[in-house]
């Protein structure tokens, strides 16, 4: 009985996961890309870094009406005041990020192979903090998402360059993020995948969703609908209360798990943050 | 960048286009302070008004019913380039603040 059992269920499983099987990251970038350039034709790999803006004239040209006044301009200046302002150790965060200058966004996040985790954006600009006797910032909004926002815009144009290392704690987020993905969930018993993909150009009663290819690009993001700035996590819990999810909370593992999916997926695309959206 | 008035004056093919984004709360009157639950008292832009070369093209009457930050755009004809702008706002507070812009 136990012998048939476990036959039947790994033709099940051999049948019913042909992505899992032998994909790596790589294959499922192609495949990814490759869905979305065939889905909206004429549009770059470039463009999709502006979302619903690429694929949609008339909430184009209202985008280019708001980017005329930039809603995410005090947030850089103030992000820029606050990157450079010295702890009261005398350090400042130039010393964590040296490079930040000459644009950083681009690599992140990357899997560091000491302590076996994803390091975010935010997550080291806080760890930069802590290690300087400071207190740690909220991670949806405020003056994380403003120093957030100076270094997006100091990364401009950089290409999105996340690497997997071959190394399988690496793997176990990457494919911890995909799985968050394509999961069904909450009330509402939707993926990330079933609007972002799946329907993606579509209308969701008045909003068109956007392709998921290109989503981490142009964070953190001013969106009309906070009045303010907030980070991709933010973005995040906000996703999964929207399909009546449980969210999850801002920088656990599972949410960097899937900013490394996600942003691994838009490789290529040159960082436009901070970004303005609906 | 400072904060108060955001503008852009632009010419094409006759008709001068001015963007402007006005930094104000717009307080309505009607909305009470989340902690204390004391009402937050009206703060809004009463009169708005766009000068080109010192004579006045555009005055606003506004009211509480415009929101935050106002973002106001018009047309002039005949406007060229190289004449001064100047757009100023009053509030029921009686505080005001203005911009001066060359059209370009």
């Amino acid at each position: 009985m136990r012998k048939s059992l476990m036959i039947a269920l790994s033709l099940l499983a051999a049948g019913a996961a042909p992505m899992a099987a032998q994909a790596s990251p790589e294959s499922d970038l192609k495949q990814f890309q490759e869905y979305f350039m065939k889905r909206f034709p004429g549009v770059s790999l470039a463009e999709f870094g502006n979302g619903v803006y690429a694929i949609d004239k008339a909430s184009r040209e209202q985008w280019k009406a708001i980017e005329e006044f930039p809603p995410y301009e005090t947030a850089i200046d103030e992000g820029d005041s606050l990157f450079h302002k010295p702890f009261a150790n005398g350090k400042s965060y130039s010393d964590c990020f040296p490079n930040a200058e000459k644009g950083i966004r681009q690599n992140y996040p990357y899997f560091d192979t000491k302590t076996g985790q994803v390091k975010t954006l935010e997550g080291e600009i806080n760890e930069c903090r802590v290690k300087n006797g400071e207190e740690p910032l909220k991670w949806e909004k405020g003056k994380i998402a403003s120093i957030s926002a100076y270094l997006a815009y100091k990364s401009r144009g950089k290409k999105l360059n996340v690497k997997i290392p071959n190394d399988p704690r690496a793997m176990a987020a990457y494919e911890r993020g995909k799985h968050h993905f394509y999961a069904k969930r909450g009330q509402l018993n939707l993926s990330c995948a079933n609007c972002h993909q799946d329907s993606s150009g579509m209308h969701i009663r008045a909003d068109i969703l956007s392709p998921a290819l290109g989503h981490p690009s142009h964070f953190p993001v001013y969106r009309s609908k906070w009045g303010d700035m907030g980070t991709l996590h933010r973005r995040y819990v906000g996703c999964n209360k929207q399909v009546r999810a449980k969210p999850f909370k801002p920088q656990s593992d599972e949410y960097k798990a899937l900013e490394y999916f996600e942003t691994y997926m838009s490789n290529g695309i040159p960082v436009n943050g901070p970004g303005a959206r609906k | 960048m400072a904060k108060g008035i955001k503008v852009r004056a632009k010419v094409q093919d006759g008709v001068a286009t001015i963007k402007s984004l006005m930094s104000h709360p717009m307080e309505t009157g009607g909305r009470k302070d989340k902690k204390t639950g004391e009402p937050i008292p009206a703060h809004f832009i009463q009169e708005v008004t766009a000068e080109i070369n010192g004579k006045n093209v555009l005055t606003g009457y506004w009211s509480g019913g415009v929101s935050k930050n106002p973002y106001l755009s018009f047309k002039v004809k005949g406007a060229k380039a190289g004449d001064k702008l100047k757009l100023a706002w009053v509030d029921n507070k009686g505080e005001s603040d203005s911009i001066e812009e060359t059209i370009s």
